[in-house]
């Protein structure tokens, strides 16, 4: 089985509209790799470019060993799910289905073998006579994909292919998706701009923005250690907590309270502090000692159900607002609240370049003069 | 059904506002139709009366006698079956080689990126304007150079040119309102520029493909002024040229119901072509290509 390669893959429109300026990402056998970015950030342009659809102004694909930067999508052996499905609606669902292996000039009695095994598969067997304006949006869905899984082609690319579905099946197909394509061991590169579709998928994640990759990492590590400050503000929702903060003495100043820096480093004028609001606790008694706690004032608490989205303004910051997601079974009854930031959970990030700061391991000194405990205070 | 309806009165007024409305509808309808098909109304009932009712003063309107007479006449003592198969030949064959070169067309200044496209649809739409009688004396000296006179082609030739640009401007806003990611499904099955055209994207503009054929036919069919000057045989005459000698050939007596019956032989193969492919024209076959 092959192995995609994009080489410094750039695609020029105008000199003003560059979606894609030098990408550089190998797919093995066995990966799949989400791209993830904003709107309007060139996944969709990437994956066209991987299907001939769109030919890069500069760069090279590879596929296997052949380079098939400038092949006809034809001639590439690979197969694309469509957002919006693509079906032919003159032809039957079976027709669909064979369209791309006869005009391989597949042996039919192949073409049927293979039809069959897919629709088996995928439960397509009673909608076969059907065309697909007698489908529903899911049922379409599948057979776009049987469509392509009937090719066995030597890479799998889809766009979107879940965002015309309801929340329910949409969560239904993305498991069936995964073990799919766990099973294939064929590359797939799959295009979303849904962190959860991306986390749950894919072995690995490419965040692209302004067209570059930003990061490629597994999702846990996209998670846990966003490479720069785009990163850290796409992933995760509730958005990261990104705060710039001025530093002084091996600390940052956050209002009234002091964060220790990791140790060793030499410390910037200036640095982004970066904490999850998952990762804020609500201090009690039981928070041990080294870890930081601050204090301020609950301005606005949003219900999310399973927990409440807590902002507050931290004492001596008027400016700073710091997010916090708290069980909403944790409850307190003052307006001010005492938070802890435990270290472990602590990013920080390059105010000017945005790259991430004092990567692994993360060190913190202990028993820090400035570190302290403060208690909820009544006001 | 618990409660009685408290807005009984605003009900009925919009109630009447509703039904006004569709009085003048029906009143709007009534005229449109009256108003274009009482001349073709007039002509088959002239066509079936007989010579006396014709020339009957006062006006006879309806037949007080049917009579096949006018009918027997023209395809009797005149060629007229012949005159129609030479409109049928020379209609059928300029329309479908007008789909045949403008469909092509229209999907390359649809999709390929064609250099000058601009220019090219700017100029195609400036040869739909153009007043085609002012053609007429060139085309003369072109057909007589060449040698065409009595031959289809001097026909066949300038009804397909005239046509193309409606066929290129028409079917290029179809192909340009199908989804496109159709077309790159296609590319990536492996279809070729030519096999997507056949395959997929005809079937699927075929209501185009009839509406401007039947558009061109209709065009090709009742063209005169070609037929007449390039086209002298007796033969080979076309239904247009056939009904106007009717009357050019008797000075003193015009033979009305004559005219009439053939006024209505040459309109019939029209309306038996829009009845045939009414149902193709219907929209809509390209639900279900997306998403729903
Ligand atoms: N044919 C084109 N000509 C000029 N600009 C284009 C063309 N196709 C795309 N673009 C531009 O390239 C940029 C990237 O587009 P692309 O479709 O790759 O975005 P995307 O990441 O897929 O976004 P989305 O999540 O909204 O689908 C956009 O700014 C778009 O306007
Ligand atoms: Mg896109």
């Amino acid at each position: 089985m092959a192995k995609l390669e994009l080489r410094h893959l750039n695609k020029t429109y105008s000199p003003k509209v560059i979606p894609v300026k030098d990408l550089s990402l190998d797919v093995d056998n066995d990966e799949f790799v989400t791209l993830l970015g904003p709107s309007g950030c060139g996944k969709s342009t990437t994956l066209r470019m991987i299907a001939g659809l769109e030919q890069p102004t500069r760069g090279d694909i590879v596929i296997g060993d052949k380079k098939v930067t400038y092949a006809a999508p034809g001639d590439r052996n690979i197969a694309m799910v469509f957002q919006s499905y693509a079906l032919y609606p003159h032809m039957t669902v079976y027709d669909n289905l064979a369209s791309g292996l006869k005009l391989r000039k597949m042996h039919s009695e192949e073409i049927r073998r293979r039809i069959a095994e897919v629709s088996g598969f995928l439960g397509l067997d009673s909608l076969m006579e059907r065309k697909p304006g007698q489908l529903s949006g899911g049922q379409r869905q599948r057979v776009a994909l049987g469509r392509a899984l009937v090719r066995q082609p030597e890479v799998f690319l889809l766009d979107e292919p879940l965002s015309n579905l309801d929340a329910l099946l949409r969560e239904q197909v993305r498991a069936e998706l995964k073990q799919i394509f766990e099973s294939l061991h064929t590359p797939v590169v799959y295009v979303t701009h849904d962190q959860t579709e991306a986390m749950t998928l894919s072995s690995k994640v490419a965040v692209l923005n302004d067209g570059y990759l930003q990061q490629l990492d597994p999702p846990r590590r996209i998670y846990t250690h966003p490479a720069n400050r785009f990163v850290a503000g796409f992933i995760g929702s509730p958005q990261m907590n990104l705060l710039d903060l001025n530093c002084d003495r091996g600390a940052a100043v956050l209002g009234d309270y002091r964060i220790p820096l990791p140790t060793g480093a030499t410390p910037p004028a200036r640095i982004t502090l970066g904490i999850r609001p998952e990762h804020v606790e609500l201090a009690n008694s039981d928070v041990n000692g080294d870890t930081q706690t601050v204090q301020g004032k609950v301005i606005l608490m949003e219900n999310l159900g399973m927990s409440n989205l807590v902002s507050i303004r931290i004492r001596g910051a008027e400016n700073v607002t710091l997010r916090a997601l708290i069980p909403s079974d944790r409850t307190w009854r003052e307006e001010m609240i005492t938070l802890a930031l435990p270290s472990e959970h602590i990013h920080w990030f390059d105010v000017e370049t945005g790259e991430r700061l004092f990567s692994e391991p993360l060190q913190i000194p202990t028993a820090h003069p400035q570190t302290q405990r403060l208690d909820i205070r009544s006001t | 059904m618990t409660t009685t309806h408290p807005s009984a009165y605003p009900a009925a007024k919009t109630d009447r506002a509703f039904s006004l409305r569709k009085v003048l509808l029906t009143i709007g309808v009534i005229f449109v139709v009256v108003f274009s098909l009482a001349p073709i109304l007039w002509q088959v009932l002239t066509s079936i009366k007989v010579n006396a009712d014709i020339a009957a003063i006062p006006n006879v309107y309806f037949p007080r006698q049917f009579t096949l007479q006018h009918y027997i006449e023209i395809f009797n003592r005149r060629p007229f079956l012949n005159y129609m198969l030479n409109s049928f030949f020379v209609a059928a064959t300029s329309t479908l080689l007008c789909l045949a070169l403008g469909t092509p067309a229209a999907y390359a200044l649809a999709r390929l990126r064609v250099p000058g496209e601009r220019f090219i649809l700017a100029l195609v739409l400036i040869v739909t304007l153009f007043p085609y009688i002012l053609l007429f004396i060139g085309l003369l000296e072109i057909v007589r150079a060449t040698g065409l006179a009595n031959n289809y082609l001097a026909l066949i030739i300038p009804y397909t040119a005239i046509n193309i640009p409606l066929t290129i401007l028409v079917m290029r806003s179809f192909f340009q309102q199908l989804p496109r990611d159709l077309e790159d499904s296609a590319k990536v099955d492996g279809y070729n520029t030519w096999q997507m055209l056949v395959r997929i994207l005809l079937p699927l503009t075929t209501p185009a493909l009839v509406t401007t054929g039947i558009l061109a036919f209709i065009a090709a069919w009742n063209e005169f002024i070609f037929a007449l000057t390039f086209i002298t045989r007796e033969s080979m005459k076309t239904i247009p040229v056939a009904v106007a000698q009717i009357s050019g050939t008797a000075v003193f007596e015009i033979p009305y119901g004559a005219l009439a019956a053939a006024t209505v032989v040459g309109t019939l193969p029209l309306v038996i072509l829009v009845l045939l492919f009414q149902r193709r024209i219907v929209q809509g076959l390209t639900a279900g290509a997306v998403k729903g």
